[in-house]
């Protein structure tokens, strides 16, 4: 019987190398596909079971990871959820990530290469990973002034310093809770990002830099102005400034708001222009300099270009080869002129800065477990759109706008602001949006800011940046100075 | 005195001490690992632990030393490693699931399981010294065995758990007579056979080249086997059914030497096989949850959620393992019995199951050629019956998780959670010793004595 025996054990050798080889198939051929398969949890265990470093605004962690005992080890705990929403962003084992827990995800997570030598470090003392600190430059004080301030209105506000760039608020409205999605139940997480996706206000949605942009309404002449001191007029040039303005081509017509004259006669100075906000000297102003003027300010103030502040922001919009009435229409920011609240504080800011634009930007430094520092950002200059005499030259129209024009209701005591309304037709039936970006204190600015309210807040058609959104803007711009101050 | 030197070296006994050391710091390292890593930390239980764990072994080897001198060094630890290792995975699975709010102590029970095992297994060797005793109770052997395999389907004691009917409840402990069934059905296939192979082999009219068996020849066996059969069909146990299928054809072959036999019963079990797919829904769906485990559509019906469950924990520890008590097991639905498999490769990763694969296949090597060793019938057929009925216990389990064969409920030997099997297992670990010990003893008595036996 030993012959059988024999050939059965040669059977029973060819089960196990079935075996041996099945189990390689499982846990090594197909190992990744079966590690990236959506109903994976482990996947998601291993993904968020490590601690994530903190986010940290003047020295607090607004977002941090906690140990929990359940198998995701961390919990990611968002202090003050729904004031920074739009700049942390969520981490969620529904939805994922968004914001700077996605772009700033490798650091965070401890994974990027940056990180090399302290994930060797770790691998040899037997420690967890863990992931960097990244420290934001928000100033807490602003961000809850401007988030206050912009109460229930839809809108945005962005603050920040036009000297290096540095971003000190950034609000949009409405807002969500990351927390909410931060929950450890992939259907919970799953149904909370759901009824955010569905929710009409679009409270997901960062207006401050992306969404569907705005028209700049009345803000964009500061465009033209730029324009037109450096193709050589002064802010004392006369200008043409009917009471209504034909546009050439069309029986349309441009009006002033309200319809209204700008001044006694039909002719006025541009800075008094500027001050009143006069439409129809504007639009002439945009057919007298011609666009190919208007659009080369435009971009070197930054239309056109992509940021990565590192959130992706949403390139402002010219139109394309706009004939002589679009001219007009586009020179009072209207048309198929498009922006963002940040680029428009990149405008003012960079005015008040001399003519000088800082790239702006919202991670101040990363730093590793042991504090090390493993990235910094350094403010770098992004463009020069206008030369020092012209930027002065402007910064003055601008102060008078506050001092005795349109944006008055953004006047601070003891500090001389410089800014500009806006008015934004939306349509027929709906309310204006309503701009102002300004800066101060106008003659060494220290912060730059841009608000706008959508469809008016609670005035409704009667709505103007003047009324609605300077208001705001005076706030955060106190805020700024005063946490400045503060900080020494 | 210089060949009585020889004799003691090569009777093994020396090495089973030093593998025993070996078995016994796997079984307390793993849990010192486990406790570490998942559970309260290393504390003065692991001591406690560590003392029993060696006090055990020692006594295991010293009674080995007296009552089956020469038995195979190499089963006992090897049995003992994997039990160890079953232990502290099964503790492991036991932390996983608190950590889901899911209260068990499943590694306790097991721990008791185990020593009722080896002990029993001890009282096998200490009071059966010669296997071939066993002969006598031939028909008493098959006669329990399908009594046993029939207890659960009696109203009162037997219970159902998952679909299948195979347990009974004593004394407020569930057991599965099925396990001891089956070295009961080794024994009475060996006597049956060892008495009548030759009329079996040689007599019988000749049909399409077959030689097929008189019926009177076969009849006893063929009753009993359909029997066992139909019970297990009933009791919709699939997988001892498989195990039962292959054990009686295996034996029967060796019984024999009739390849031709072995044809028909593949030829057989797949007809059967495709019959059972079609005929009964619940074989059906195993099937299919086998064939298209992670279609959607199968996966979210909950067939395949098990399987495909394992399959991750098994991805997820890839090549080396997410190292004890840091994987997720607790995830895996039956993580301490079915799945322990899966628990397995998600914690020690492709190697630790490679490892214990090959541990596997030197227990079953190792019965194996205690079979050709040992001299008469008897003892080759129930040494070749235990070893291979472990091997395709181990394939149907393992080719189960790992999708090679639709899954099945078996347990995987020495390391699932269950008494039954863990005494079951361990009772034929002391079978294959003791024949062993015989077949070793006559080897070293009369070394030149070891050219192939004549058939008697």
């Amino acid at each position: 019987m030993n012959e059988p025996i024999r050939r059965l054990s040669v059977v029973v050798l060819m089960l196990f190398l079935t075996l041996m080889a099945s189990a390689s198939w499982v846990q090594f051929v197909q190992a990744d596909q079966l590690g990236q398969d959506q109903r994976n949890v482990r996947t998601l265990y291993r993904q968020f079971g490590s601690f994530r470093g903190p986010i940290v605004v003047d020295g607090d962690a607004i977002v941090r990871s906690v140990p929990v005992d359940d198998p995701f080890n961390y919990q990611r705990v968002y202090a003050n959820g729904p004031l920074y929403a739009h700049v942390t962003g969520y981490y969620s084992i529904g939805p994922g990530r968004s914001a700077l827990e996605q772009a700033k995800n490798e650091l965070l997570n401890g994974t990027a290469d940056a990180l090399f030598w302290t994930r060797l470090g770790e691998l040899f003392a037997g420690t967890e990973q863990e992931g960097a600190t990244v420290e934001l430059t928000l100033s807490a004080a602003v961000q809850q002034v401007a988030y206050d301030a912009l109460g229930d209105h839809t809108g945005a506000v962005v603050a920040l310093d036009p000297r290096t760039g540095a971003i000190l608020a950034m609000v949009s409205k409405p807002t969500y809770d990351p927390a909410a999605l931060a929950v450890h139940s992939t259907s919970e997480a799953n149904r909370i990002y759901q009824s955010l996706l569905a929710d009409e206000t679009e409270p997901l949605i960062n207006r401050a830099i992306g969404g569907d942009t705005y028209a700049p309404g009345s803000s964009f002449k500061l465009i033209v102005a730029a324009a037109a001191l450096k193709a050589g007029y002064s802010p004392d040039t006369l200008l043409e400034a009917p009471q209504e303005l034909d546009l050439p081509l069309t029986t349309a017509t441009i009006k002033n708001y309200g319809g209204a004259r700008c001044g006694p006669t039909d002719q006025i100075t541009l800075l008094d222009a500027l001050r009143v906000s006069c439409n129809t000297a504007f639009a002439q102003l945009a057919m007298d300099l011609g666009w190919p003027a208007i659009a080369e300010t435009a971009a070197e103030f930054g239309w056109g270009s992509s940021l990565s502040i590192p959130l992706g922001v949403t390139p402002s919009r010219l139109p394309q080869d706009p004939n002589e009435p679009q001219i007009a229409q586009s020179g009072i920011g209207q048309f198929d002129v498009r922006t963002t609240p940040l680029q428009m504080a990149m405008v003012a800011g960079a005015i008040g800065n001399g003519g000088v634009l800082m790239e702006p930007y919202l991670v101040s430094t990363v730093r590793d477990p042991d504090l090390r520092v493993v990235e910094r950002t350094n403010p770098s200059k992004m463009s020069e759109p206008l030369p020092r005499d012209e930027a002065a030259a402007l910064t003055v129209m601008m102060q008078a706008v506050v001092s005795n024009g349109s944006g008055t209701a953004a006047a601070i005591d003891g500090v001389s602001v410089a800014g500009k309304t806006g008015t934004a037709e939306t349509g027929f039936n709906t309310a204006p949006h309503t701009w102002f970006i300004g800066f101060a204190p106008a003659e060494n600015p220290t912060v730059a800011v841009a608000v706008i309210v959508e469809n008016g807040g609670d005035l409704g058609n009667e709505a103007t940046g003047g009324r609605v959104a300077a208001p705001i803007a005076r706030q955060v711009i106190e805020a700024a100075i005063a946490a400045q101050r503060g900080r020494g | 005195m210089a060949t009585v030197h020889e004799v003691t070296a090569r009777a093994g006994r020396g090495s089973e001490a030093v593998l025993l050391v070996i078995a016994v710091s796997i079984t307390v390292g793993a849990r010192a690992f486990v406790d570490a890593n998942a559970g309260p930390g290393i504390g003065q239980s692991l001591g406690v632990y560590a003392g029993a764990v060696a006090a055990l072994a020692i006594a295991a080897h010293v009674l080995v030393r007296l009552r089956a001198p020469a038995a195979d060094p190499v089963l006992l630890p090897a049995a003992f490693a994997l039990t160890g290792l079953g232990l502290a995975l099964i503790r492991r699975v036991d932390f996983a699931y608190a950590a889901r709010g899911r209260e068990t102590d499943f590694g306790t029970t097991q721990t008791m399981w185990a020593v009722i095992g080896i002990v029993a297994a001890m009282v096998v060797i200490g009071l059966i010294r010669d296997h071939r005793l066993l002969r006598r109770y031939t028909y008493t052997a098959g006669v329990l065995g399908l009594l046993g395999l029939m207890l659960p389907l009696m109203p009162g004691i037997g219970r159902e758990v998952n679909g299948a009917r195979i347990w009974i409840s004593v004394a407020g402990r569930s057991l599965q007579p099925g396990e001891f069934a089956k070295i009961l059905f080794v024994i009475f296939f060996a006597g049956y056979l060892v008495s009548n192979r030759d009329t079996l082999a040689l007599a019988g009219p000749k049909v399409l080249g077959i030689r097929l068996p008189r019926p009177r020849d076969l009849g006893p066996l063929l009753i009993v086997w359909a029997a066992a059969l139909l019970v297990q069909v009933a009791q919709r146990d699939l997988g001892a059914s498989l195990l039962f299928f292959g054990l009686f054809v295996a034996m029967l072959y060796v019984a024999t030497q009739r390849v031709s036999w072995v044809l028909v019963g593949v030829g057989l079990f797949a007809a059967g096989a495709v019959f059972a797919g079609t005929a009964f829904s619940h074989v059906g769906s195993r099937y299919d949850a086998w064939l298209n485990a992670l279609d959607p559509a199968v996966y979210d019906s909950g067939r395949s959620y098990q399987l495909v469950q394992g399959l991750f924990g098994m991805a997820s520890g890839g090549l080396f393992g997410t190292g004890l008590g840091e994987g997720s097991p607790g995830l895996v639905p039956y993580a301490e019995s079915d799945f322990i498999v899966a628990t397995l490769g998600e914690e020690l990763g492709l190697t630790g199951l490679m490892a214990v694969l090959a541990l596997y296949v030197v227990v079953v090597q190792r019965a194996l050629r205690a079979a050709i060793g040992v001299r008469d019938g008897f003892g080759k057929l129930i040494a070749a019956g235990l070893g291979f009925s472990m091997a395709l216990q181990i394939f149907v389990v393992v080719g189960g998780v790992t999708r090679v064969i639709p899954l099945t409920g078996l347990t995987t030997p020495f390391l699932a959670y269950g008494g039954s099997s863990m005494i079951a297992n361990w009772i034929m670990v002391a079978l294959l010793m003791r024949i062993s010990d015989l077949a070793r003893a006559t080897a070293l008595e009369s070394p030149r004595a070891t050219v192939e036996e004549v058939i008697a």
